[in-house]
């Protein structure tokens, strides 16, 4: 039931691709994601993060490229893998006209479940769903939902987490329970790949990787991606921002310019043009402070390159 | 690994009761649709037609002749459409369905009326569908003594009698036995479970595909025999709840005759019913959405109600609504029925129309299987 070797990568794939009518929606990605590691996987909307999930779990089988999850082969030992894996839709997709219990059951069931009843119950419990076992999934809120819908992932014990933005539309407490029973989970040997827009969870995975248009643009930990885009970013604070915004977005060598409070955030992959812009503009009545680029600038600068080079 | 495993298949037949049992208005329409058809279609269409159209064919112009004729034509029943002599074109117009009734007057009617000697009239009549023909000819025998009683005034009141003094002959074409109960209400057990299953289970996948859960489905180890298998065992289970409500109201409220074996019944439903879900599911891995399902299965139904046989007389179709109603289930499910309940066929007089059915099953379920597959890509 487990990989062969736990020093082994528990997904290692090369080159996968997919397309449908003749659109490419993931291109030649290699990804290697170890025992344990919390794996985070962004970008925009439409870049192919959902159908790179689907077809590490045999959802879907890739027209191009090789690799293994769990040790199987992602091509032909779809039904291995299955059974091995959780997966967790970006929609909530267990029966609402049925109980948690029974949700839990039929699951279960499906995976054959050794001791089933104790299963489930244990399963209830660890997740703070017992008082509500009777209640139809369909009467729950968006937080329970993905309770139940994590505790429905988990209970065959799988050897790898997928989970396809689990954190859309749940409240920030709830978000925050979520992510500290994921690093519990990782922190027992649980390896978990992870799709989201927020930036706060990208900085709690392990390792991250942006993925846009279908293709790699970064990966590595958080320090390695901020580094990879060698993006520099200024904050300017001071009166007319919105005029100064205007301003700056003409030049050449201003890639973004963001509103963030009453600041601006400027930033530009060439830090030296970048400088001669601001040495330009530069007034007394503005402050200006060089400044660590977020994840978020680097996101937005790298999906803007992406474009550039699809386009 | 590969196989079909039964506790994934159980998993799905439990899960598919749960939700049968949570959506209360289906099942309550389950149990529902077959008992207020048996009541539209056992007691409401058996109303009391008239105009019914009707030919003549009398050799005699004498005066009690054209009484009578007049007579009838002055009931609601008969509409008079046609006089004619030949005996063929009479035939020819009963056939064609052109008229209901051919009223048959011998030559020496008058004469051998005053004779006393109580002539016959006989009275053709198409009988396929007998709620037609019955209530029209119960008129005309009465019709006839009162006229008549009339006209025989004086001395020739002593050729009124008792028995009448005409002798009618009934010549009941095609359905000798005239009870519309007999034909309808086997043949609604075809109708009932056509039209509930293939609906429900065309529902079966698209809802869940529809409200997403079949991704999770697909993502598990579960494969699409165990799922096909699995949702229909619950189905199969209700359409022998329907059957035996119909059977049920057969006997005890229409007094329909059970000649035959109710067991060859029930184990011949179990491919008929299974065909009917096969088909549904089948509908389901094509349809979109919901509406989709059930407008396919609509689509699906109305030959089956109006081509099988059912509706109206299977030979008086044209050819090709024949070949059309021969490719439905339910026009040799309606067959066995009919013919186990009515004639007391057995296993040896229904197998012709045994692999048919069989054929649909494994056709429905080869072409549902494989849709199914497809849905993984």
């Amino acid at each position: 039931m487990t990989p062969a070797d736990p020093a082994q990568p528990v997904i290692d794939v090369t080159g996968i691709t997919k397309r449908f009518d003749g659109k490419t929606v993931v291109n030649a990605i290699d990804l290697t994601v170890h025992r344990g590691e919390i794996y985070g996987f962004l970008g925009p909307n439409g870049s192919g993060k959902t159908t790179f999930i689907r077809m590490l779990c045999g959802l879907l089988t890739p027209d191009a490229g090789t690799g293994t999850c769990l040790g199987y082969d992602v091509r032909t030992q779809q039904a291995e893998i299955k059974r091995q894996v959780g997966y967790m839709t970006q929609r909530f997709s267990y029966y609402e006209d049925l109980t948690i219990r029974e949700n839990l059951d039929f699951i279960a069931r499906i995976y054959a479940v050794p001791d089933r009843r104790d299963a489930v119950g244990r399963s209830l419990r660890r997740l703070g769903l017992e008082q509500r076992s009777h209640q139809l999934a369909g009467q729950l809120s968006g937080g329970w939902k993905q309770r139940l819908a994590l505790a429905a992932c988990l209970i065959h014990s799988p050897q790898l987490l997928l989970l396809d933005e689990p954190t859309a539309g749940v409240d920030p407490k709830a978000r925050r329970e979520f992510w500290d029973e994921i690093h519990g989970l990782a922190a027992e040997g649980l390896t978990v790949l992870i799709t989201t827009h927020y930036m706060d969870e990208a900085e709690r995975c392990h390792r991250l990787a942006y993925l846009a248009y279908g293709s790699l643009l970064a990966r590595g930990t958080l320090a390695e991606v901020l580094a990879s885009a060698r993006l520099s970013t200024w904050i300017v604070a001071g009166p007319g921002l919105r005029e100064l915004a205007a301003t700056l977005r003409a030049r050449d060598g201003v890639e973004q310019v963001v509103a963030f409070g009453n600041t601006l955030h400027v930033s530009g992959r060439d830090a030296a043009r970048l400088e001669a812009v601001i040495a330009a503009v530069r007034d007394p009545g503005h402050e200006w402070t060089r400044a660590r680029a977020g994840l978020e600038d680097v996101f937005i600068s790298l999906m803007g390159s992406a474009k550039d080079n699809f386009s | 690994m590969h196989r079909f495993t039964f506790h994934r298949f159980w998993a799905i037949v439990l899960k598919e009761f749960i939700q049968m049992k949570r959506d209360r208005l289906t099942f309550a329409m389950m149990v529902g649709i077959p008992l207020m058809q048996l009541m539209l279609f056992g007691f409401a269409i058996n109303s009391d037609p008239k105009h019914l159209p009707t030919a003549i064919r009398s050799a005699d112009q004498g005066p009690m002749a054209r009484a009578l004729v007049a007579a009838l034509k002055q009931t609601d029943y008969f509409t008079l459409v046609r006089e004619t002599a030949s005996e063929a074109e009479a035939a020819r117009l009963l056939e064609l369905g052109d008229v209901q009734f051919v009223i048959n007057l011998p030559a020496d009617f008058s004469r051998r009326l005053l004779r006393g000697e109580r002539p016959t009239v006989l009275i053709e009549a198409d009988a396929t569908d007998p709620a037609a023909s019955g209530p029209a000819l119960a008129a005309a025998r009465a019709i006839a003594a009162s006229v008549l009683d009339r006209e025989l005034t004086g001395p020739l009141a002593r050729l009124r009698s008792k028995a009448g003094p005409v002798n009618f002959a009934v010549h009941a074409h095609y359905n000798p036995e005239n009870i519309t109960q007999y034909n309808v209400v086997p043949g609604l057990m075809g109708v009932v479970l056509t039209m509930t299953m293939v609906v429900i289970t065309a529902l079966a996948i698209t809802r869940e595909r529809e409200r997403g859960t079949m991704e999770n489905l697909l993502a598990t180890p579960v494969r699409p025999f165990e799922v096909m298998t699995g949702k229909i065992l619950p189905y199969i289970a209700v359409g022998y709840i329907q059957l035996t409500l119909i059977l049920l109201a057969a006997r005890l409220v229409f007094g329909v005759p059970m000649v035959g074996s109710l067991a060859l019944v029930y184990a011949v439903s179990l491919v008929f019913i299974a065909a009917n879900l096969a088909m549904g599911i089948t509908f389901s891995t094509l349809a979109r959405n919901q509406l989709q399902a059930v407008q396919m299965a609509f689509f699906f139904f109305l030959p089956s109600i109006l081509l099988s046989g059912f509706m109206f007389p299977f030979r008086g179709m044209p050819e090709w609504a024949q070949a059309l109603g021969s490719c439905l289930p339910n026009t040799h499910f309606l067959r066995i029925v009919r013919g186990i309940l009515l004639k007391g066929s057995g296993v040896a007089e229904i197998m012709p129309e045994m692999w048919p059915l069989l054929l649909f099953l494994a056709v429905a379920m080869t072409v549902g299987v494989k849709r199914y597959r497809q849905t993984l890509d």
